[in-house]
């Protein structure tokens, strides 16, 4: 399937004569901010779905916000597109160009205008790295809490866009708990702010809206969060076991105890596999399943929660538990984790990395159909979850040079995610809609609550300018595309008109 | 006892009736006044309309303590939920004050007050994964999910916490809960309030197990909430004296003598480590400094203005001899802007709560 904007069914886009549009950004920023010819677009083309590639019409670089206001101010007079992109780090394609459109990267707001231990906060350009902020909040022994997989190269701003999360938001939460306030510009150039320093704001919550807006609503000039103190140590638990479902009933076990874990992973044996093959961690390669236990706080806290979860584990049936030794061995089991996707790389010409959460008593249901699938498709899966939330990542591995494979590893993700919403749960638990799941997006909301995430968007950028195509389906998409029951042969949505 | 059986005679789902209810209301220009139990009724502006009265929509739908999450209707007590948490050891982290028997799970999340917890564990829309509404469409909708993590679509669930029923009818919630901690313990420190905020501030950025920080205008109060291990030993570190746990609940409900009293009750939210700010009247911290209450007949936009420029808010909790002055403060011209169109696009017709936060919408 194409996943490329299709304005048949995305809605058409202005036509704009790329000359003129340069001549006339050429007049409202300077000649650096600005990239126009194909070999400087190149590199633009698409960010980490990268099976999805369009050039845009210019790439922006401002380094002001005032350059910033003056070129969305324009966009919106002459009714330009806009897709804003920060590290271009993003799985679900939400910073894929427009070919119509104007690319607007953040890449060059880049500083750390403020960190107050005083206050735990750190201020900063939404170009700022996920990492740069715990480097150099470090000094004062505290961190910035949601860590993405992709922490080294992702940046703030994309991070509030795609409500970012990581291994260890059980306990500390997504992106949208730990930013105080945003910076934004609107599409019609005016400058807002969202949130406080304060814990909370006068007026309705729109930093909790805006949060996870996939780039639709406005940009992210600066981005106030929070701080936490490191905690004193963190232990890691590896437990073994024999049958998947096993792994699955200790997750729930060790929260029903009453213990919350820095971070809760799961992986099948083929992500062991690969994981041991690429990182020697010293993972059992014979499992079924790991878990990945990450318990953090005072001493003797950690102490008696492992004792806790060791016990908890072995009555689940894990045939082996062995604690990390030392911070050298901690971070041998982590590294085998965070390298789970490169390593599925390596075992696979291509993966598809899927992002689906469920209930956590789905997973033995949910787990047992996808090895059904897996067989009727003829593609292997290799599974990591971050099984404390229910977020599940099955890796679908084919090879795109083999015809039909990329189409039949998307089918099989459709299914998963159509699986997600069928147990309670969502299509996306931290990559966001972007392009890759728009279809999808019409299994999980119905027509009416996606005619409300219109509203809100139009109450934002009525024009409908700001990244068209992403995140919310149009309806003729759904009735195109959309998971929808056809029944007795009756196509929903009679009164559509058909491309 | 009254209450439990009430619960049990008028379990139901009126979500049907409502929407009609709403139809009948956009259809006729009518405006819906929508009410829970009424216990934060004195907070925003009073609304003329047809009261909408959620508690006869009550009931707990779904509760698995090893997922975390409460499903529950918006009009059941919140006694009721809180009994059914604290029966398998988890609570509402966010500390939700009552103000009165008759709370409701709804109105909690409507006017979205956290307690003394909010700064360590998170506010009442941090919790919030869910929500089935009815729009100001009379459609019945749902968003978010019963799920940790849900990015699809805006995170409309989250937006109705605080939204004081200016954007539509809450049906349903679904929120996120937590084990009540192994130990807890409250400590009394006789520090000012000045050297008080001092403290509190260099305690911020270690990692100790503080959960409520007070400064009632005569003591600190901390209250550590962890394992066995890290409570007493931040004990020791901490010093002071043990208190009695009763506390927190008192100044959860506003039970404190410093509450009891006919001034105006202004209510400070701001940044962290603001020192104390010279305001007339007499001040009580809460949430670390974060949340400080004020009694004063003090000047309103004078007030104001010194806590807008120190980066934080007043609302006028309970107003004494104040009239005329808006409850929530007054909001920054782009936004009010952007608050004005988010509710023509989500109530087009105006029915739900207008004029409840602010007389502009």
């Amino acid at each position: 399937m194409n996943l490329l904007y299709d304005e048949r069914f995305d809605g058409a886009l202005p036509e704009i004569d790329k000359h003129g549009l340069l001549a006339d950004l050429q007049r409202l920023l300077p000649s650096v901010a600005i990239l126009h010819t194909n070999e400087d677009l190149r590199p633009y083309e698409c960010d980490g779905l990268s099976a999805y590639r369009t050039v845009p019409l210019l790439v922006v670089l401002p380094d002001t916000i005032d350059q910033v206001q003056a070129l969305l101010r324009y966009c919106h007079e002459r009714r330009v597109p806009v897709v804003a992109r920060g590290a271009g780090t993003g799985l679900s394609g939400g910073a894929l160009p427009l070919a119509k459109g104007i690319l607007l990267s953040l890449a060059r707001f880049n500083r750390i205008l403020e960190v107050n231990p005083q206050a735990c906060i750190a201020r900063v350009q939404p170009g700022v790295r996920n990492l740069a902020i715990s480097e150099a909040a470090a000094p004062h022994g505290l961190y910035y809490a949601p860590d993405p997989s992709s922490q080294i190269a992702c940046s703030i701003g994309g991070n509030v866009a795609e409500n970012a999360g990581g291994v260890h938001c059980l306990k500390y939460g997504l992106t949208v708990h730990n930013v105080l306030s945003v910076e934004i510009i609107t599409i019609e150039g005016e400058r807002m702010t969202l949130g406080s320093r304060a814990l909370d704001s006068a007026g309705l919550d729109l930093l909790a809206l805006f949060v996870g807006s996939e780039g639709l609503l406005g940009i992210v000039v600066e981005v106030t969060v929070k701080l936490l103190p490191k905690p004193e140590v963190a232990k890691v638990l590896l437990a073994s076991f024999t049958d998947v479902r096993d792994a699955g009933r200790a997750v729930g076990a060790i929260i029903g105890a009453g213990v919350i874990p820095g971070g809760l992973e799961m992986m099948d044996n083929l992500a062991i596999r690969a994981a041991e093959d690429f990182i020697h961690a010293g993972y059992p390669v014979d499992a079924a399943a790991i878990l990945l236990c990450e318990l953090d706080g005072s001493p003797d806290d950690v102490a008696a929660d492992s004792k806790r979860v060791r016990e908890v584990m072995q009555q689940c049936g894990a045939t082996e538990v062995r604690v990390a030794r030392d911070e050298n061995e901690r971070r041998q089991f982590w590294a085998g984790r965070k390298a789970a996707f490169p390593a599925v790389g390596r075992i696979s010409p291509d993966y598809y990395c899927m992002d689906g959460t469920i209930p956590k008593r789905a997973l033995p249901q949910v787990l047992e159909q996808i090895e059904v699938w897996s067989r009727e498709f003829g593609l292997r899966v290799a599974n990591v979850f971050h099984a404390g939330d229910g977020n599940l990542h099955p890796l679908i591995l084919f090879d795109a040079n083999q015809p039909g494979e990329l189409d039949r590893a998307e089918q099989f993700g459709g299914k998963i995610l159509e699986l997600c919403v069928a147990v309670g749960g969502s299509i996306t638990g931290e990559h966001g809609v972007g392009r890759e799941k728009i279809n999808q997006m019409c299994a999980q909301f119905c027509e009416d609550e996606l005619t409300v995430f219109r509203a809100v968007k139009a109450a934002f950028d009525a024009r409908g300018l700001l990244n068209p195509g992403k995140n919310i389906p149009t309806l003729a998409r759904c009735a195109e595309f959309g998971a929808m029951h056809v029944h007795h042969g009756n196509l929903p949505h009679p009164e559509l008109e058909r491309f | 006892m009254m209450a439990s059986m009430a619960s049990a005679s008028l379990d139901g789902d009126c979500s049907v009736q409502w929407q009609e209810q709403v139809r009948t209301a956009i259809s006729q220009r009518q405006l819906l006044a929508l009410r829970g139990g009424g216990t934060k009724q004195f907070l925003g502006r009073g609304v003329e309309g047809m009261t909408l009265d959620t508690r006869a929509h009550r009931g707990i739908l779904r509760y698995d303590p090893t997922e975390l999450i409460i499903t529950a209707r918006a009009g059941t007590p919140l006694t009721d939920i809180e009994a059914a948490l604290a029966e398998r050891g988890q609570m509402l982290a966010c500390e939700p004050p009552h103000f009165g028997a008759q709370a409701t799970f709804g109105g909690m999340v409507a006017a979205g007050i956290a307690g003394p917890r909010r700064p360590w564990v998170g506010s009442v829309r941090d919790f919030v994964l869910g929500c089935r509404l009815i729009d100001g469409h009379a459609r019945h909708l749902r968003f978010g999910g019963e799920v940790m993590k849900n990015v699809a679509g805006y995170d409309v669930a989250r937006l109705m916490a605080g939204s004081f029923g200016c954007l539509g009818v809450l049906t349903e919630i679904s929120m996120k809960v937590l084990p009540v901690a192994a130990c807890r313990l409250t400590l009394r420190l006789e520090l000012d309030a000045a050297m008080a905020l001092r403290q509190l501030t260099s305690w911020a950025s270690q990692p100790l197990p503080i959960t409520g920080a007070c400064h009632d205008g005569q003591a600190l109060y901390l209250r550590l909430e962890g394992g066995n291990g890290s409570v007493e030993s931040s004990a020791k570190r901490l010093g002071g004296l043990v208190a009695d746990d009763s506390f927190w609940l008192a100044l959860r409900e506003q039970q404190l003598p410093f509450f009891t009293d006919s001034q105006s009750l202004w209510r400070l939210s701001l940044p962290p480590a603001t020192p104390l700010l010279n305001l007339p009247g007499t001040q009580l911290l809460d949430w670390g400094g974060a949340q400080r209450w004020l009694r004063s007949e003090a000047d309103a936009d004078t007030l104001r203005r010194v806590v807008s420029e120190a980066g934080g808010h007043a609302t006028l909790w309970r107003a004494g001899t104040h009239s005329g002055i808006s409850t929530f403060h007054p909001l920054a011209s782009p936004v009010l802007a952007l608050h004005q169109r988010l509710k023509a696009q989500l109530d087009p017709a105006g029915v739900f709560n207008p004029g409840r936060m602010y007389s502009d919408f």
